[in-house]
């Protein structure tokens, strides 16, 4: 007999005894281990997806904030360049109209320069034709230039027409007034009776004649009442002079216009 | 000169005797529990695992997909019972490399004690998996008349994988026995390498007839189930 049943029984304990063994210390844990495992390499998957799509997530994040960086500093550098723009704008409108104010300023001066100028060329005409005039009057003459102006204001009085004379003593008359005398320099004891006498001949009429010193007149006599004038002066004479001198002056040329 | 291992008895106390079975049987246990024990002692959950690991991870995971794709919708649950029979049929077969060894399951009472836990082991998973009407139901399908046959082809599945795979290692024992007296070179070598080869196909037949079988008593409730 090939079977020995003992040995039968005995090996299906051994077996069963093996399973449970193998059981215990080889599947279980084997299976455990792996179980393990997986379960690791599912969590570290999940998260390297996870951590894939925060990085994603910041990434998108970071264009997003990019652009819109870009957009903000598009539009500043848009507005800044606008703002340049305009401030150049106002700066050079600003600077024209100061460039045009200052010439302008410019030209009121040069003009108030030029009439200065013309002004003192006929002061110092005057002043000098009446120099000039002295000296020769007293050197050919022999006489003062107040001696022949006094001269030649009285030889005005008695030129005068019958129908002025009349005019004047008929302002005279009624009430009497005095008679303004007025001179560029002080007249002499002699020259103002003179005048006095030349006066109240011309006029027929007893009057009171005032004598007043005024430097301005430059040279000359003058005989003031009630508005009516009669005078000499050098300023006649310099009228035409000035004339000539505005001549001249025009033709020189003007100084140039800077356009900017 | 001894057909099965079992004749070479050690020792006898009236019933009781250990015989070259039984003990070498002992010895391949604590080899495979020991083994087992000193690899699965400090197992890590780490990505990285030791190359002793690894290879009994790959024995394990081999087995729970053959049963798997045998048609077992829970393998960790058989893989405790077949994984064993595969592993210790293997092992066994396996050391005939060792000279003087003789293998356990070139004993028929070994491979009859491991055909009886199959013949027990079946009916037990089928009626914990669809219930004992559902499983004594399933021996009159597809009629009552294939009862009487369906009861014999359990028996005799049962009775041929236990003279299966006695025959083929008590066999291929013997022939290498008988080689070595009649051509003692080179020849029980090729032998050898022969009797490995079948002790590894006799071990995977062995197991996978067991799958089998289990899955046909479940399938029952599987069916119903689907």
């Amino acid at each position: 007999m090939l079977i020995d049943w003992f040995t039968v029984v005995a090996q299906a304990f051994n077996f069963l005894i093996l399973v449970w063994l193998l059981k215990r210390y080889l599947y279980q844990p084997i299976l455990n281990a792996l179980d393990r495992r997986e379960k690791r390499i599912a969590t570290e998957l999940a998260d390297a997806d996870a951590k894939r799509a925060e990085a994603k997530m910041e990434r998108e994040e970071y264009q997003r904030k990019n652009e819109e960086f870009d957009q903000q500093r598009a539009e500043l550098l848009n507005k800044a360049t606008g703002e340049a723009a305009a401030e150049r704008q106002r700066l050079l409108d600003e600077a024209r109209k100061d460039s045009e104010a200052l010439r302008a300023k410019l030209q009121d001066t040069l003009r108030s320069e030029h009439q200065g100028l013309l002004e003192e060329i006929a002061r110092r005409t005057r002043t000098e034709v009446f120099a000039i005039a002295r000296k020769a009057l007293t050197e050919l003459a022999g006489a003062s230039l107040e001696d022949r102006m006094v001269d030649v204001f009285i030889r005005r009085l008695s030129e005068l027409g019958s129908e002025e004379k009349g005019r004047l003593a008929s302002m005279l008359k009624s009430p009497p007034i005095p008679v303004l005398v007025r001179s560029a320099f002080d007249l002499a004891p002699a020259q103002r009776s003179l005048i006095e006498g030349a006066v109240k001949e011309t006029l027929a009429a007893e009057i009171q004649v005032r004598f007043e010193v005024v430097p301005d007149l430059v040279s000359g006599i003058e005989l003031t009442m009630q508005g009516q004038k009669i005078a000499w002066s050098i300023a006649d004479y310099l009228a035409s002079l000035e004339k000539g001198v505005n001549e001249l002056l025009k033709a020189q040329p003007k100084p140039e216009r800077h356009e900017n | 000169m001894h057909l099965s291992s079992d004749e070479l008895v050690l020792w006898q106390h009236g019933f009781f005797k250990l015989n070259a079975t039984i003990v070498t049987t002992w010895g391949l246990m604590l080899v495979l529990t020991v083994g087992a024990r000193l690899i699965t002692r400090n197992l890590e959950g780490k990505v990285h695992i030791s190359r002793w690991q690894s290879l009994l991870e790959i024995i394990v995971v081999t087995i729970r997909k053959q049963i798997e794709e045998v048609g077992l919708r829970q393998p960790e649950k058989y893989l405790g019972f077949l994984g064993t029979l595969f592993v210790f049929i293997a092992l066994s077969n396996l050391c005939t490399i060792f000279p003087g060894y003789e293998p356990p399951t070139g004993s028929l009472s070994t491979t009859a004690a491991l055909a009886l836990c199959v013949f027990i082991a079946v009916p037990m998973f089928g009626i914990e998996e669809s219930g004992l009407g559902a499983y004594l139901r399933s021996y009159t399908k597809p009629t009552l008349v294939m009862l009487p046959f369906n009861i014999i082809s359990e028996l005799s599945r049962t009775l041929a994988m236990a003279i299966r795979l006695f025959g083929n290692m008590m066999s291929g024992t013997m022939i290498l026995a008988i080689l070595l007296t009649i051509t003692p070179f080179i020849f029980p070598i090729v032998m050898s390498l022969l009797g490995l080869l079948t002790g590894m196909v006799q071990a995977y037949i062995f197991s996978i007839l067991a799958t089998v079988y289990i899955a046909a008593a479940t399938r029952a409730k599987q069916e119903a189930g689907d």
